[in-house]
């Protein structure tokens, strides 16, 4: 694959053709995968033994937390390509894609929560991995606060992604001074393991669950591309119309 | 409807809250979406009737 | 230093974070009651929360005051590089904030009953942990300096910089009132506060030269 092509789509108008003619397709494609998903996760997989229903939370829970972290990684991404080649699109993007990792973190830290009343017993514990997904809500907060807070749309972009660089250093610091600080409840990632998926390790998840959660994966991702997308879009259209407008008040 | 025992509570309203954040999530990015997108052409076309 | 003297009489407010963190220290036992023993297990907690917050106080003070006479846009134009403007100032910051609290805390430690094994690692933990929240704060206030109403944002962003330091000092500070081994959570903090003293001028330059801009 050729990615230099990629930089084609530094082209805000061409960026807002291909997104209009890939839109339709990827979010009929998002809302289909997240649908199947989701029904086969709900009504078509068996009770766990020990954890019961609601082990069909799995559903909402991984996906969203695993979005969660993607989505700040590519803003990450984009913002370094903003300092380093300052294209336009890319600063846009990552301020479009900021509240939808912000409402992942919360769908994670919420199905979390409910998921850990009946299991451990209690809503919330300072856990190392619930604690680092504050922390990353937090982080989110200030990003987009402070996105909202400038008004020059260059000097926002510069400043949003410096502090997304020095964000994901004290996030990443963070989650290692957070698990030096208490021991947590948390089971380990359980998908992510290789051994788990090929082989007959005893954590292995049962292919009963793994199929449907792929599927609720693949739903969540493309659901975050097409509202990404969507989004970028709309910012791209409002700034030309900041853009615009303070040329009309120059005449 | 499958038979969710006792924890119907806990696994319906994590459902129903996650759906609705996601809902509203997508619904606030369309409407924004297509407000300024006809805000834009608007804009669009006074500048070119200007000139 | 011209620079140096400079920044600390422009800080000014030498008290002004000392007697918060003195008040936030004296506000505790009102709230969570008098029993000594409870007092003593959270004293190490309270005071490094004390020390953090009486230093948030102070951050909008580092930049606002040269910006608004322009002679931040003096600096910038000064033979000495960005990066070393910002250095200075966030050792001003300290020297007016973080230093004044470090000797203050045995002193507040005394009114929280701290065991007396707490007293040498919470000093210490104070006299590395604090320059690294000078440091950070500093960007902090680069990030928000032109902006009207920067003080809210300013710690909504600040905080969750500061989280690793505080999980680290406290841990310090607790583990010394126990009178257990603080050597690994010290490293790790004398690491955090050398890494952000080493890195974070340079972004906090790179930021206050886009507002300058």
């Amino acid at each position: 694959m050729n990615f230099n092509a990629l930089w084609a789509y530094a082209n805000p108008r061409k960026f807002i053709e291909t997104a209009d003619k890939v839109l339709p397709a990827l979010s009929v494609l998002a809302a289909l995968c997240m649908g199947v998903g989701l029904v086969w996760g709900f009504f078509f997989t068996p009770d766990d033994y020990r954890q019961g229903a609601t082990v069909k939370i799995i559903y909402l829970h991984v996906p969203s937390a695993l979005m969660a972290i993607n989505i700040w990684l590519m803003m990450l991404v984009t913002s370094l390509v903003w300092i380093v080649r300052r294209h336009h699109v890319s600063a846009l993007a990552a301020r479009a894609a900021a509240p939808i990792g912000m409402v992942m973190t919360l769908i994670a830290l919420i199905t979390g929560a409910i998921w850990g009343q009946p299991m451990w017993g209690t809503w919330w514990a300072w856990d190392p991995r619930l604690t680092s997904f504050l922390i990353l809500f937090l982080f989110y907060l200030g990003y987009i606060a402070l996105w909202e807070a400038i008004e020059n749309d260059d000097t926002a972009a510069d400043l949003t992604s410096i502090l997304c660089l020095v964000g994901s250093v004290f996030a990443l610091l963070s989650r290692y001074a957070v698990n030096f600080w208490n021991q947590g409840l948390h089971q380990g990632a359980s998908i992510l393991r290789g051994a788990a998926l090929v082989g007959d390790t005893e954590e292995r998840m049962s292919n009963v669950y793994a199929v449907p959660l792929f599927v609720s994966i693949a739903g969540f991702v493309l659901l975050s591309l097409a509202l990404i997308i969507l989004r970028t879009q709309t910012e791209i259209r409002a700034r030309r119309m900041r853009a615009l407008m303070a040329r009309e008040r120059m005449n | 409807m499958p038979d969710l025992g006792k924890y119907a509570g806990a696994v319906l309203s994590s459902y129903a809250v996650s759906l609705l954040l996601l809902a509203v999530l997508a619904a606030v990015s369309i409407r924004r979406a297509r407000r300024m997108k006809k805000e834009l052409e608007t804009i669009e076309k006074k500048m070119k009737n200007n000139v | 230093m011209r620079d140096l003297r400079l920044a600390v009489r422009a800080g000014g407010g030498f008290g002004l974070g000392l007697a918060f963190f003195l008040i936030v220290v004296t506000l505790v036992p009102f709230a969570v009651g008098p029993r000594t023993e409870l007092l003593a297990a959270i004293a190490p907690g309270i005071l490094w929360l004390g020390a953090l917050l009486a230093c948030l106080l102070s951050l909008d003070r580092i930049l606002a005051l040269d910006w608004e006479d322009g002679s931040l846009d003096l600096l910038a134009t000064a033979p000495l590089p960005m990066e070393g403007t910002v250095s200075v100032k966030a050792l001003a910051h300290w020297l007016t904030t973080g230093l004044p609290l470090v000797l203050a805390s045995p002193v507040l430690g005394l009114l929280l009953s701290l065991p007396a094994a707490g007293y040498g690692p919470l000093v210490l933990s104070l006299l590395v942990g604090t320059p690294a929240l000078s440091v950070i704060g500093t960007f902090g206030a680069a990030l928000t300096v032109g902006l009207r109403r920067g003080g809210l944002l300013l710690s909504l962003l600040v905080l969750p910089l500061y989280v690793p330091t505080l999980i680290f000092g406290a841990e310090v500070a607790r583990r010394g009132a126990g009178a257990l081994d603080y050597a690994t959570p010290l490293l790790m903090l004398a690491g955090i506060t050398c890494g952000t003293i080493a890195v974070l001028p340079f972004a906090s330059a790179a930021v206050l030269r886009v507002n300058l801009r």
